[in-house]
């Protein structure tokens, strides 16, 4: 649904994105991820038809973003990192503006639709000014959800919401990205986390790494590491856990746990879980430690950014 | 076409909530009628001594453009530039509209107002029809209200052009403040100093356009060319500075 090879977008002297290629297809949820001024909002202002990229090829549902601009327009829902709102105007008529540009049939029903749909119908009526900003985020996503396009691209969704908003906002994104395209940007990483199937690490205009978030934290462990609980005081349990073959360092932790790491594929944990049984402890946890995203996303980009 | 006419019908409305909008239709509305009630008392205290003529719907057309050279870069200054203000800019670019039909949107929505206006303005016609015999020249007054639309229409279509090129609207009303003034008054200045070569100065200065043919019940081809040229101009003028702003 989303193609694009070799983007790369100069501003001025500054070139805001080097080289980006990737793609999305239908029903997958797409990540971007970075931090600000990576160029997350510049890739998306090429893929919805707001600007042409300076070299590279971008085919968005089927049609090129620069010689068939107007037919990509009209198969993406777009919401703009500032939420592009009519402040004069009700919610309703504001949607019913943007839905009768959109030519869609019977654009009343589907107004309705999309402001039941961010939960907003209680204040159809009301003017866009007198809205608070999560309000207002609600109805920017109204407005990209109006025509049910193929593609939606979001920049920064979640910002300004409170958490309960937050929550419904992504069950939404998730409920849409079962059968369209989403390609949504955050420098939120559990919210990366949390709702994209795939996740695209971009920094300084280029894109780091992309990966399913969990093959993200797989790929950037050095070492599996598993927590180990047991009941009662546990004093020799870290000797009794690294007698144990292939297990490469054992710690104990200040709350009485202890953790302990072995390389990724050689998972010994069976036999960790048999000696202490064996030896008489009660087993009450044991869990493994990924790296977080946040540590990842650091490694990632920290490097580079500090040098 | 319906996008043009669906960006014009909220520009329009957009005009009945803005403040702008009222303070010039009042303004123009109390000049016009302040002028009219004047001269309708001259002529009535002078009549007797058969000075003067009686009053026509000139006096009213006249000053009626006069104004819009004030009042029209007011209400064109926002319309572009307010919607890169306030992000909506983005929403338009990236929404199925074609960047002229966006232009031509918001210049009609511009001209809508100011032809609700210059309807209002028809009842002094009516008035004065009623009140000198045998009645006021009904084919002066349609060449005259046939100037106030296409002067209306120029400086609008030029007021669109420059509010695209300026993301400012205090800068968007001075250029097209000047941009009157020089078409108004300037340009023909050089047309009464030259030696030769003046007529290019005489075309283009836009009051003789007005008072000396349209005003007075003369409808030329060249005219009507004068006008509708502007209009593409300022048209294309914005259209071209949409597309500029996106390779930005």
């Amino acid at each position: 649904m989303i193609k694009v090879t070799g983007l790369t977008k100069d501003y001025g002297a500054r070139r805001a994105i080097n080289n980006v290629t990737f793609d999305a297809e239908q029903g997958e949820i797409v990540g971007f991820l970075g931090p600000n001024g990576a160029g997350k909002t510049t890739t998306m202002r090429i893929l919805t038809g707001y600007m042409p990229p300076t070299e590279g090829e971008a085919i968005v549902a089927g049609y090129d973003v620069v010689s068939e601009s107007l037919e990509v327009r009209r198969r993406v829902g777009y919401l703009p990192e500032t939420v592009p709102l009519y402040t004069d105007m009700t919610v309703f008529d504001y949607l019913k503006f943007m839905a009768d540009l959109r030519h869609l049939p019977n654009a009343e029903d589907r107004v309705d639709e999309s402001i039941e749909m961010v939960g907003l119908t209680d204040r159809a009526s009301g003017f866009i000014g007198n809205l608070s900003k999560g309000m207002r985020q609600r109805v920017g996503l109204a407005q990209a959800l109006l025509h049910k396009p193929e593609v939606l691209i979001l920049d920064e969704p979640t910002i300004g919401l409170d958490p309960g908003q937050v929550v419904d906002v992504r069950k939404l994104i998730r409920e849409i990205g079962k059968e369209r395209t989403v390609l949504l940007s955050t420098h939120i990483l559990s919210e990366a986390q949390n709702i994209c199937d795939r996740v695209l690490i971009i920094n300084k205009g280029k894109i780091v790494t992309e990966d399913t978030p969990e093959n993200l934290q797989a790929r950037l462990v050095g070492a599996e590491r598993v927590i180990l609980r047991v009941r009662g005081e546990a004093d020799d349990l870290a000797k009794t856990v690294s007698k144990v073959k292939g297990v490469e360092s054992v710690e104990a932790r200040a709350d009485g746990a202890i953790e302990f790491e072995f390389a990724p594929g050689k998972d010994v944990r069976p036999e960790v879980a048999k000696i202490i049984i064996n030896e008489g402890y009660d087993l009450l946890e044991m869990r493994p430690v990924g790296l977080s995203l946040e540590e990842i996303f650091l490694e990632l980009t920290g490097s580079e950014s500090r040098s | 076409m319906k996008n043009i006419w669906t960006i014009a019908k909220r520009e329009y409305d957009h005009y009945f909530s803005s403040p702008v909008a009222y303070a010039v239709a009042f303004t123009i509305l109390l000049v016009l009628g302040i002028i009219f009630a004047l001269n309708i008392f001259y002529y009535a205290q002078n009549s007797f001594q058969s000075f003067g003529s009686a009053p026509d719907v000139s006096s009213i057309t006249g000053a009626f453009v006069f104004m819009l050279v004030l009042s029209v870069p007011a209400l064109t200054m926002r319309l572009v530039s307010d919607e890169n203000r306030m992000g909506t800019l983005e929403l338009m670019l990236t929404a199925p509209v074609r960047d002229a039909e966006f232009i031509i949107g918001k210049w009609l929505g511009g001209f809508l107002f100011l032809f609700t206006l210059i309807a209002i303005t028809l009842i002094y016609p009516i008035i004065l029809n009623n009140l000198v015999s045998p009645g006021i020249d009904q084919r002066v007054m349609l060449s005259a209200y046939l100037g106030v639309i296409l002067i209306s229409a120029s400086f609008l279509a030029l007021g669109v052009g420059i509010s695209a090129v300026f993301s400012n609207q205090i800068a968007a009303f001075f250029v097209t403040m000047s941009t009157f003034v020089f078409l108004w008054w300037l340009v023909g200045f050089p047309a009464g100093i030259l030696p030769s070569g003046g007529e290019i100065f005489q075309y283009l200065d836009m009051k003789t356009h007005f008072y000396d043919s349209l005003n007075v019940g003369v409808i030329n081809l060249s005219d009507i060319v004068y006008f509708i040229s502007l209009i593409a101009l300022g048209l294309f003028t914005g259209t071209t500075s949409v597309e500029i702003r996106r390779w930005r």
